[in-house]
């Protein structure tokens, strides 16, 4: 099942996916178009990946970490799918990341690879702008690239685990304007899925609803105000963002 | 005597109490009666490298690799749910760790979303202030999100009350201290701050907006203690109150 948070009607719902469409509680078929979306889920922790695909990390001339890549985010960044997200006139160098994040359902603290997938509720779709113009070399990636109001559009769908066969072997896409400048498979991925749950559930308890984002392939596109972005992952859904210049 | 808010025994939000910062005693009560629960609820963030002595201790190595320059924006962080605990809680070291590093905060609490907001009006969106002890395992770089280091859990002791902020007549003037079984460790003051209060405040919110009940801790002073199983923490702030946990 896919799963969503939208409102209408000057209410949240949770709603449902139906042939494509938005099924309310009472029954309502709505077109996407004719509602607002919330990121499908409100996570207390999310983690985002860095360096998680080699040939991303060559792209960007960094040798593939030893160790996962890990930063958090907080609530302020999230919003939902056909939501706008900020880009600061000044900034010239703005990049999107398609990437599957993976949504925790119960209380996990040192789970083994073996059992990670237990632990897993679903999937969605996130994308993990970034605004190069403000990197700097102190915890890096910095909070300023990362984790800017509206730069973390998170959704459609919250689609269940048993609706994906192999998470680990998903076509991810992205589009600018309906051009695709970016394609690649969660198959590469450096540290996998179960990976990444062994490794942060070693150190830390990870809770109901914590959203990992997975890190992004190769095929990185600069974006500007205007323009309609498009992250997809095969059989999770087409996220869509558009870029408003503040 | 001051007024605070804190969350204890077997309520869920925050109840008014007026407090002795000073000795930490709460009027018509006795600190045995309370069983303390944090006082906050939303997002608690840190601003690294904002005492000017952190920078002083980095030295050169500001202008070298892998840094190359001094931090031109807040260096910040988030400590996540699993690392808040409260006053008189234990913080247990993990296994295989000798040792823990103290972090002695001001946390600034919110009152109201601020986002992109002006210098001048900062103390507007300041619901009080707090005392926290961010926990780290050790380290020595400041190149990576220190996630595995700082996000363990209990690693942020945070209480034992919110202070209205009406209270603290300069929070960019008051003395921290951090005592270890009862000796005194570590002398600090907001005065050295890289970033005052509202300076910080603004330019965190440029980008990123802070809600109510968010928590911004202002730093940690240079050269933090270290302790070991058994160990007595306590956290003191001039104005607001005492934090103490156990190392467990």
């Amino acid at each position: 099942m896919k799963r969503a948070r939208i409102v209408t009607g000057g209410t949240i719902h949770d709603a449902v996916e139906e042939n494509g469409k938005v099924k309310l509680e009472d029954g309502r078929l709505l077109q996407e178009e004719e509602v607002e979306w919330l990121p499908p889920v409100q996570p207390q922790t999310t983690f985002a990946l860095g360096l998680n695909y080699a040939d991303h990390a060559k792209e960007l001339s960094f040798q593939a970490p030893k160790e996962p890549l890990v930063f958090l985010k907080g609530p302020n960044t999230f919003i939902g799918h056909r939501g706008e997200t900020k880009r600061p006139e000044e900034a010239t160098n703005m990049h999107y990341e398609c990437e599957l994040g993976v949504i925790i359902g119960k209380t996990a603290k040192n789970v083994k690879k073996e059992e990670a997938y237990d632990y897993i509720a679903g999937y969605t779709i996130g994308n993990d702008y970034a605004i190069r113009d403000y990197l700097e070399n102190y915890y890096r990636p910095n909070l300023r690239v990362k984790n800017r109001d509206t730069c973390t559009p998170l959704g459609p769908w919250f689609v269940d685990k048993n609706d994906i066969g192999d998470p680990m072997n998903l076509t991810l896409k992205t589009s600018i304007n309906g051009r695709i400048t970016q394609e690649g498979t969660t198959a590469d991925m450096i540290f996998t899925i179960p990976d990444l749950i062994e490794y942060l559930s070693g150190f830390m308890t990870l809770n109901k609803n914590d959203v990992i984002l997975t890190g992004t392939p190769e095929g990185l596109a600069q974006v500007n105000a205007g323009d309609t972005v498009v992250t997809e992952i095969e059989g999770i859904g087409a996220l869509t963002n558009y870029i408003r210049k503040v | 005597m001051a007024i605070a808010k804190a969350v204890y025994n077997q309520n869920l939000y925050p109840k008014q109490l007026e407090v002795q910062p000073e000795t930490n005693e709460v009027t018509g009560t006795s600190q045995a009666e309370l069983s303390w629960r944090v006082p906050v609820h939303g997002t608690v963030y840190g601003a690294a490298l904002n005492y000017q002595e952190e920078l002083d201790v980095l030295g050169n190595a500001l202008y070298e690799k892998p840094y190359n320059t001094p931090p031109a924006a807040p260096v910040l962080y988030i400590k996540p749910v699993n690392t808040l605990t409260p006053h008189l809680s234990s913080v247990p070291v993990p296994q295989g760790e000798e040792e823990l590093q103290t972090g002695a905060a001001l946390g600034i609490v919110i009152g109201k979303s601020a986002t992109n907001i002006e210098v001048n009006a900062a103390w507007d969106y300041i619901d009080g202030f707090t005392v926290a002890n961010d926990i780290s395992l050790p380290f020595e770089s400041f190149h990576r999100p220190p996630v595995k280091q700082k996000a363990r859990d209990k690693f942020c002791p945070i209480g034992p009350w919110v202070v209205a902020k009406e209270e603290v007549a300069h929070p960019d003037d008051v003395t921290i201290e951090v005592f270890v079984n009862g000796k005194t460790r570590q002398t600090a003051t907001t005065r050295n701050l890289v970033r005052s209060i509202p300076q910080l405040l603004a330019d965190v919110t440029e980008y990123m907006t802070l809600y109510e009940g968010d928590v911004l801790l202002t730093g940690t002073p240079a050269r933090p203690p270290l302790v070991q199983k058994g160990d007595k923490v306590q956290v003191k702030i001039a104005q607001i109150g005492t934090l103490e946990n156990t190392i467990q």
